[in-house]
């Protein structure tokens, strides 16, 4: 491959936060135009800092950067605008109310009248070009998440950037969504520029990279050329050692119903329909999957059969092993606990639902049974003994079980949350996103214990992102689509693209 | 890095610092907030900076009266924060102390003087307490009510609780004045001293001083081992965790109010009781808001709060000493006040964050303050 001058070239660029953390160590790193680097690393290796650097939101703490061969400071993310560098975070920074022309041009500093109008013909001109589809006088707030990114996308070329940096730009798409921007991306690789994907997804580095380049513990291991490479490679690479790739999926022993689910409807309070008419049972020794675009229905679900969600109507009632069975509707979680339900609930906000962020170990550990026992006092010995059990168990890295839990990895605390959860020996395990934001070790630490879970005869409900994962785990998937049920599937035998076809459309009508 | 271009200033979080490190910034802090003083000082009033400090501390510390006045007033304004420390704890923000304080007050002057000469003194002292305490949960914990049914805001709902708790003092002045056209309640049962606190080997405050260590304890206790503490605390970091473990959340708020509430009245019943002996629209003096800043000073800490009460304390008697002995208007007191909260609160930024300044050599210094 010809490949000339770097676009960008970064050299010995360090970064630290604090005393103790070093985000980026003598970090090399060389972007081409005309070509996609995947910037591979596990959570905290210290991807999204580098490019950060790139595009003036950090400022390194020593190194050089060179644009085109030339050194530059980019002091500002208006500098590197100037520069041509623009970021798509994974965030969306767009003004809701505003139409994504309006969100365009907002900012800009463009000498006399706003002209809306030109604008909009710009940016269909871009759209033209690369292949987007976008309505320029369309309301953020109207728009599904993928159009949003589109339109974040459109931002960064209206200001004339060529060289583009996206962070996990797939992490809330749908398989079809992902396939789109993957064709858009190629087109803007064609038209000459260099593109960067920050991203911890095996299997879309290879579909759509170039070149890889690894980051370690905040250090740059190396880079390769992505068609003379495969996932065991770069895995090896991403974590220093050679790690199994397989979830392990036992076949369900005795499964009986545990929970079953029917008709139930949830509207919010501001009168929004969340789930509609949901139908399902849940099994014990079983795990069952939930997949769905994000924001269509599963937190109100799992919420729902929590006692945290009140509910319009239907039913949700937890079948003993004789049959029999008793209602969860209108119980608080204290109620559910007092009928003899132990059910336990890993939430996707795990810092400000699960734990207390301030709190420590301990005093975390204590957040489920700190009632129990007359005394007006609370007794700390236990929870400490139950902390130091699971710092124990499941390797949680804490300087000591007095630690505020906010000081912990992302890893770390979800095995806090976790051990928490599982320690009260529960009958039912609701849980949503557990491995967000994990790194590779630790996700499969979660899918051990998980399949523990299993089992022990424990009815598992999953609601995840990973499709692969979620193919991998579960023994049956329900696919949520805007609050119905789209359909149930055997994860032994379903296909990638069929559950994603259902996540947008109920049944996956194009099916057959 | 081309040095030149680098930021002239930037600002990084620290990861955590030694308490002793700590403890040094916050002593540079207060150090460099009496040097500013002086300077202030001598620039606006020409006065020797040092005689000033001197008349400070004797207003503070001049004589054993001076040191008895001192410790009641560091004991009350500690009261009316201890008061408020578990409101605040929980992220209910009660600037209704005032209000509570001079509830409690009206409660205590009231059975002082209807029930003053009727009941026997110890239980007329019990009953004076019951109403004082009452009152001001009952003050506190109507707008926790509101906020536990309805979600109202509770800032602007405590805050016209105090110009409601105002009004009916004065009006109560008006109808209890003596003598009549006087403005004034003057000091109550003078002669009888019915339901008068009574002294404790010849000091008049020492019985407020002691009630006051006994309630730093028992918060102490309470905010750190009890369930409702433990509660508190959940509330107070994230309203979701607790829905999600079950406390319910309305029922935490008007308990913790009731507490808080009946801590300032009791505030209330001490002043009236205790030291005043009569009541008046100002009487709280401002005790219910300067108590917010004595809890978050010493981060909700009880002991802590010894510390920092102590210093508003120790600044107002200073304040008041100058302002006579040097025939200063008492603003300018307040402008040294100003000053030393302003270095002692400002210095919380550089335990949190290290500055560090880009030097000519190219080098960058880290600034160590």
């Amino acid at each position: 491959m010809e490949k000339g001058l770097p676009a960008v070239s970064m050299r010995n660029i360090t970064k630290t936060f604090g005393s103790d953390v070093i985000a980026n160590d003598s970090v090399d790193l060389d972007i081409y135009r005309g070509e996609i680097l995947s910037l591979l690393g596990e959570n905290g290796s210290g991807k999204t800092t580098l490019m950060n650097m790139l595009s003036g939101i950090y400022f390194p703490d020593s190194g050089q950067i060179s644009i085109d061969g030339k050194e530059v400071t980019i002091a500002s993310p208006k500098e590197a605008y100037e520069l041509g560098i623009g970021m798509i975070h994974q965030h969306f920074k767009l003004v809701d109310v505003f139409t994504a022309v309006e969100n365009v041009v907002l900012g800009l500093e463009e000498k006399g009248k706003l002209d809306l109008d030109s604008a909009a013909k710009r940016i269909n001109e871009i759209c033209d070009t690369y292949g987007f589809d976008v309505d320029p006088k369309q309301k953020i707030y109207d728009m599904s998440v993928s159009q949003k990114q589109t339109v974040e996308i459109v931002k960064v070329l209206y200001r004339g950037a060529d060289i583009l940096i996206l962070d996990e730009p797939t992490a809330v798409l749908t398989p079809q969504e992902t396939d789109k921007l993957f064709a858009v991306l190629r087109n803007m690789k064609e038209d000459g520029k260099a593109i960067v994907i920050i991203t911890h997804k095996l299997h879309e580095v290879e579909a759509i990279s170039d070149r890889v380049a690894v980051l370690r513990k905040g250090k740059f291991i190396g880079d390769l050329v992505t068609k003379e490479t495969n996932a065991q490679e770069m895995t090896n690479m991403m974590i220093g050692h050679a790690v199994e790739l397989n979830i392990d999926r036992p076949e369900p022993i005795d499964p009986r119903p545990r929970i079953r689910v029917d008709g139930l409807t949830v509207r919010t309070q501001d009168d929004i329909l969340k789930l509609d008419d949901v139908s399902f049972t849940a099994c014990s020794g079983e795990i069952l999957g939930i997949a769905g675009i994000s924001g269509c229905g599963q937190k109100e679900l799992l919420e729902a059969i929590a006692g945290l969600q009140p509910i319009e109507s239907g039913s949700i009632s937890y079948v003993q092993d004789d049959g029999s069975y008793e209602s969860l509707i209108g119980k608080d979680p204290l109620e559910i606990a007092a009928m003899g339900v132990s059910l336990s609930f890993v939430p996707e906000d795990r810092l400000g639902m699960g734990l207390v962020a301030n709190m420590d170990l301990t005093d975390n550990m204590m957040l489920r049974s700190f009632r129990r026992g007359r005394s007006v006092f609370t007794d700390r010995k236990t929870p400490k003994n139950l902390a130091e059990k699971v710092v124990d168990e499941l390797d949680v890295i804490t300087p000591g079980v007095s630690t505020p839990v906010r000081k912990l990895s992302g890893g770390n605390v979800q095995k806090v949350l976790v051990g928490r959860e599982i320690s009260s020996a529960p009958t039912v395990l609701l849980s949503a996103y557990v491995v967000r934001g994990l790194d590779i070790n630790s996700s499969y630490t979660i899918y051990d214990l998980i399949n523990q879970q299993k089992k022990n005869g424990v009815a598992v409900i999953y609601a995840g992102e990973d499709l692969d994962v979620l193919l991998e785990l579960c023994d049956r998937i329900l696919v949520l689509c805007d609050g119905k049920v789209s359909g149930i599937v055997d994860g032994r035998l379903a296909e990638k693209h069929q559950i994603g076809r259902m996540m947008t459309s109920l049944g996956g009508d194009e099916l057959g | 890095m081309d040095k030149n271009k680098s930021p002239l200033i930037h600002i990084t979080k620290r990861s955590d610092i030694p308490w002793q490190r700590a403890w040094l910034i916050r002593l540079f802090a207060l150090v460099l907030a009496f040097v500013v003083c002086a300077i202030v000082t001598t620039l606006l009033t020409g006065l020797d900076p040092l005689s000033v400090y001197q008349s400070m501390f004797d207003g503070a510390f001049g004589s054993e009266r001076k040191v008895w006045i001192l410790g009641k007033e560091l004991a009350i304004l500690l009261c009316v924060s201890l008061g408020l420390t578990p409101a605040f704890k929980m992220k209910f923000w009660n600037l209704g102390g005032e209000g509570q304080v001079l509830i409690g007050a009206l409660a205590t002057a009231a059975v002082m003087l209807y029930l003053g000469e009727r009941l026997p003194g110890p239980l007329l002292m019990i009953v004076m307490f019951i109403g004082a305490v009452g009152a001001g949960a009952i003050w506190a914990a109507i707008p926790a009510f509101f906020k536990a049914r309805w979600n109202t805001n509770e800032t602007l709902f405590t805050l016209m609780m105090n110009y409601v708790a105002i009004q009916l003092v004065a009006f109560f002045v008006i109808v209890w004045e003596v003598p009549k056209g006087s403005g004034k309640v003057g000091v109550i049962n003078q002669t009888s001293m019915a339901g008068w606190l009574p002294t404790i080997g010849g000091q008049k405050y020492l019985l407020i001083i002691l009630v006051v260590a006994v309630i730093t304890v028992a918060m102490h206790i309470y905010l750190k081992y009890s369930k409702h503490g433990y509660e508190i605390s959940v509330v107070g970091e994230s309203v979701n965790t607790a829905r999600y473990v079950g406390i319910k959340t309305g029922k935490v708020i008007v308990r913790t109010l009731l507490v808080s509430g009946a801590i300032c009245g009791l505030a209330g019943w001490l002043m009236v009781a205790g030291s005043d002996h009569t009541i008046t629209t100002t009487l709280a003096g401002g005790r219910g808001f300067l108590g917010i800043m004595v809890s978050w000073l010493a981060q909700f800490s009880p002991f802590a709060m010894i510390a920092t009460s102590f210093l508003l304390t120790f600044m107002a008697r200073g304040a008041s000493e100058i302002s006579t002995a040097f025939q200063l208007n008492h603003s300018f007191a307040d402008i040294m006040t100003g000053i030393i909260l302003f270095f002692v609160i400002g210095c919380e930024f550089f335990i949190h964050y290290k500055v560090h300044f880009r030097t000519k050599e190219g080098k960058e210094i880290v600034d160590h303050v």
